[in-house]
């Protein structure tokens, strides 16, 4: 009986080489792709134990990991929540936004840039810890703008972002309404998830950083590109006369349904100077500049400040700008005040204002300033690039000179700074809707000779009665307040 | 060769001293696993470390004395093994106590493992006491082959059987509840081997050739078809895909090994696959784990999560890659039941490959040693039972371990002397000791005394001093 019995001694031997060769199929060649894949909550219960790196503004985390005592050994908490909470997003057991999503390798530890303090780690037996990520943004502008936008009252909607126009580095970012991603970080999954369920179904959605996820009617902010595609076409300066008027028929219309007024702004008759019709932020003037130049030039224009185009990589999703490109004559006049299918993130607008601030660059906009390892050293420190020359450096101190006037005689007078020269232009755009208000935009920038900062400001909705809202009145204080708070 | 080795007047040496030597590292292993999972868990050396180490050492040393009292000869390998694989069972088993009691749950598997690993050794020590010579059980060929039928049956009977998790294949008496397949499966080895050893011949010789390929005769069928029958009858009535397979593929195993002809081997293997494709066309239950092997990931996280299980230690063993994320740093109470069928699979996350390897390898050891003491083995009961041992093992093995790695169909059984549960733990305790005895009667030395065997009452007055 010996021989099958040697027989099955093979047969057994193949069955345990399976077996062996098996076991290190799934726990070597397969193991990578199973930890891949986002099923597996072992994977994300070890992310979601780990000491994270933190997210710096300044010296100041707004966003750190301190042990917990309980099984997942860290919490995430946010020091400031409400006002960082649309750059730092939340980091829940569930999912995460903001910096906490687009950082989540290096703030994790995974990224490659910290592969050695994580062999170390791995060396000495110690958990890995993750790196720290340090924002361009600059806390006390962050803290005005939050404030100012703040002080509309409950239930304002609205975003400030300010940039710095020389590099892009975005200085502040503020959207209101808020909320606390320390409630959604809890360590309490059934509370985290009410917390979700309930900021998601909020109509006032304040889960979206409006500075960058939500596209709004720019208004007479947008003046300054139609203004920008004029002297761009060589036929004006800021000392030139303008088209002027107290009303514009559109091309291709009739009756005065088609007819753009000045809402009581004087704007003259015929020909007014350039400086009035910024001023005094006349429509007719900008509606007649729009067509002389030309839906493409004026499509051109838009595109070249970041319009139609994605921009942003620290922060998603980006909203994408948007101004029409196939228009006829009277759409373009309405598109040349920033209405018809013209929208804008505050984002954007400030782009524009930084545009016109850096000599006719515009910078690409960052806020990771600098990526650390978990001992603060620098690993990777961001350089700023350019994203497109808008207009060439004559334009832009025509432009600026146009809104120097618009602070100092016009209706952007409520963000001057007695001693610095402020550039500024207003907005008030229609929502297209009669139930919904209009909303009100104001960008600037300061100082007008050696700009330090550019900011945008929105009011999409807030408690103020529909005939006072306007961008000068509400959005030029909060502007002010920032651009004092970056000189100063 | 050992068993020509025998014949040109080779003899075994005892080797008990190695046997020691090798228990003490099996008790490292245990001893070690189980203060590794407090130092892990809790961060601190388990308070009653020296009692728990105290009690497995006193527990493997008896069960050594004792072989080394009365089966002297026996081999040295089997009982370290199997004192290894048991501590680290214990201490895993542990492992997962302490997970389950972290998420509020009052669960004490490793106390009552250790009562049941108590209870093995004390079977194991009556085997080795009572059984002084294995082929006494070839008088009880017929009667453990109707004590076996009947305890498969007894899950059938209403009243003390239950079914868990859709398999019926428990008895609940009292407190107690207990798999009496576990304990089939050894009677059924020794009602094959004493029936094999009988009808070998007839069973062998007769049949016709078919391209290179004995056939055997259609009338001598019967036993195979019984066992085929029997088998579908556990798949059908119990719900118990595993256990059917195994005493299917052991009858096959055995009855190759005793007639020698690879012919019983293609018509058990035809019989087999008719048998799987029957089930699969017929019962649901069988369809689907099927389904669920091909296609883990459309079972989980929808249609009823039914690949949770499974897809969930594979994860597991995944995240613990190489060398494992050490004990306390995994998550495997995740996997439902991961203290029995899926125990592997802990291991594979908290200790690594090279754990899930080296118990692998471990149980390739057992299965070689008891092959080993087949071959050398001085009689054909002894040599079919060591056989049937180490192939209900192997199978096993196999059977459970590569259906938590994917390999094949998940079926569920317990892994030896690894898994929670106390009927599997005595069982294979069991059937160490039976494999103890046969490989001490291969191994000792051929009575030099003519007559020791001769039952004459006369000479057995003479023989005053027997030499161990």
């Amino acid at each position: 009986m010996n021989k099958p019995i040697r027989t099955i001694s093979i047969f057994c031997l193949l069955l345990f080489l399976a077996l062996m060769v098996n076991a290190t199929y799934l726990q070597y060649y397969k193991a990578s792709s199973l930890d891949k894949d986002p099923r597996n909550r072992r994977v994300i219960v070890a992310a979601y134990s780990r000491e994270r790196g933190a997210i710096l503004v300044g010296r100041n985390p707004v966003a750190e990991s301190v042990p917990s005592k309980d099984q997942y050994k860290f919490q995430r908490t946010y020091p400031a929540p409400l006002e960082y909470a649309p750059i730092t997003g939340f980091f829940s057991y569930y999912s995460q936004t903001g910096i906490e999503q687009t950082e989540n390798a290096v703030l994790s530890g995974d990224d490659p840039g910290l592969f050695v303090t994580k062999l170390v780690d791995l060396l000495s037996n110690n958990p890995t810890k993750g790196g720290s990520v340090q924002l361009t943004i600059n806390a006390k502008a962050q803290d005005a703008a939050y404030q100012g936008l703040k002080a509309l009252g409950p239930g304002v909607q609205g975003s400030v972002v300010a940039l710095e126009p020389r590099t892009g580095k975005i200085l502040a970012m503020v959207s209101l309404p808020t909320y606390d991603p320390n409630r959604l970080a809890s360590h309490d999954l059934a509370s985290v998830q009410a917390a979700y369920d309930r900021l998601n179904a909020d109509p006032s959605e304040p889960l979206l950083n409006r500075a960058i996820q939500t596209t709004l009617p720019p208004g007479s902010t947008f003046k300054l590109v139609t203004a920008a595609a004029a002297i761009q076409s060589g036929n004006y300066t800021a000392a030139d006369q303008v088209p002027g008027g107290p009303t514009y028929q559109l091309p291709l219309t009739s009756g005065p349904s088609g007819q753009i007024s000045n809402e009581g702004r004087d704007c003259g008759t015929n020909r007014i100077p350039f400086t009035q019709a910024m001023g005094n932020s006349c429509n007719t003037s900008f509606a007649a500049l729009a067509n002389e130049v030309g839906a493409e030039a004026l499509a051109k224009q838009a595109e070249a400040f970041g319009f139609n185009s994605h921009y942003l990589d620290d922060l998603r999703p980006q909203a994408v700008s948007q101004f029409p490109t196939q228009m006829d004559a009277a759409q373009t006049g309405q598109a040349g005040i920033g209405q018809y299918d013209v929208r804008s993130t505050p984002l954007q607008m400030a782009m524009v204002a930084a545009g016109i601030a850096n000599a006719g660059t515009v910078m690409q906009p960052y806020v990771v300033d600098e990526v650390q390892s978990p001992n603060y050293d620098v690993i990777n420190k961001v350089e700023p690039k350019e994203l497109s020359q808008a207009v060439s450096a004559t334009t832009a101190s025509e432009l600026t000179k146009l809104m120097v006037y618009t602070v100092d005689h016009g209706t952007a007078d409520p963000a001057a700074i007695p001693g610095i020269s402020v550039a500024g232009k207003t907005g008030t755009a229609q929502s297209g809707i009669t139930s919904v208000p209009p909303y009100a935009w104001f960008v600037s920038f300061a100082p007008a000779e050696d700009p330090k900062v550019a900011v945008a400001v929105m009011i999409q909705k807030a408690n103020i009665p529909r005939d006072e809202i306007a961008g000068g009145v509400y959005g030029g204080p909060i502007a002010k307040a920032v651009m004092e708070a970056v000189i100063q | 060769m050992a068993q020509s080795g025998t014949l040109m007047g080779f003899v075994h040496r005892r080797r008990r001293g190695a046997e020691l030597f090798l228990l003490v590292i099996a008790l490292a292993v245990g001893i070690g696993g189980y203060a590794a999972v407090g130092i892990g868990v809790q961060g601190k050396v388990p308070a009653d470390i020296v009692g728990y180490g105290g009690g497995l050492a006193a527990l493997v040393i008896a069960a050594h004395v004792v072989v080394r009292l009365v089966a002297p000869y026996a081999d040295p390998v089997l009982l370290p093994v199997v004192a290894a694989l048991n501590g680290l069972g214990l201490a895993v088993i542990h492992r997962l106590d302490l997970a389950y009691q972290a998420e509020g749950g009052k669960h004490d598997y490793a106390q009552q493992q250790l009562i049941w690993m108590t209870l093995g050794v004390v079977l194991f020590v009556a085997t080795l006491l009572l059984l002084r010579d294995h082929r006494v059980l070839q008088r009880f060929t017929y009667t453990s082959g109707l004590v076996a039928i009947g305890l498969l049956l007894l899950p059938m009977m209403p009243g003390i059987g239950t079914t868990i998790n859709g398999a019926r294949i428990w008895i609940h008496v009292g407190p107690f509840s207990f798999q009496p397949g576990e304990v089939a499966k050894v009677l059924l080895v020794v009602a094959f081997a004493g029936y094999l050893v009988l009808h070998r011949d007839a069973l062998a010789l007769a049949g016709r050739r078919v391209v290179f390929v004995d056939l055997p005769r259609g009338r001598d069928l019967g036993p195979i078809l019984g066992m085929w029958l029997v088998s579908l009858g556990i798949l059908v009535f119990q719900k118990d895909l595993g256990s059917s397979l195994l005493f299917f593929g052991l009858f096959l195993v055995m009855l190759y090994v005793a007639t020698e002809r690879p012919g019983w081997l293609l018509v058990g293997g035809v019989l087999f696959a008719g048998g799987a494709a029957l089930g699969y066309e017929l019962f649901g239950h069988v369809r689907t784990r099927f389904d669920i092997w091909l296609n883990p990931w459309q079972y989980y996280g929808k249609n009823g999560d039914l690949s949770f299980q499974p897809v969930e230690a594979m994860f597991g063993m995944g995240w613990g890659g190489l060398i494992g994320r050490g004990f306390g740093n995994g998550s495997p109470e995740r996997v439902p039941y991961a203290e029995s069928d899926f125990i592997i699979g802990a291991i594979g996350e908290e200790l690594g490959l090279t754990a899930v390897i080296a118990v692998i390898l471990l149980y390739g050891l057992i299965v070689e040693r008891a092959l080993r003491s087949a071959l050398i083995s001085r009689d054909g009961f002894g040599k079919l039972m060591a056989t049937g041992l180490a192939g209900v093992f192997a199978l096993q093995v196999f059977v459970v371990i590569g259906g938590v790695t994917r390999l094949i169909p998940l079926t569920g059984l317990t892994t030896p002397f690894l898994s929670y549960g106390g009927s599997s733990l005595v069982a294979n305790w069991v059937i160490i000791a039976l494999l103890l005895r046969i490989s001490d009667q291969a191994r000792r030395p051929v009575p030099d005394l003519s007559g020791d065997d001769d039952t004459s009452p006369d000479l057995e007055h003479t023989q005053v001093v027997k030499l161990s």
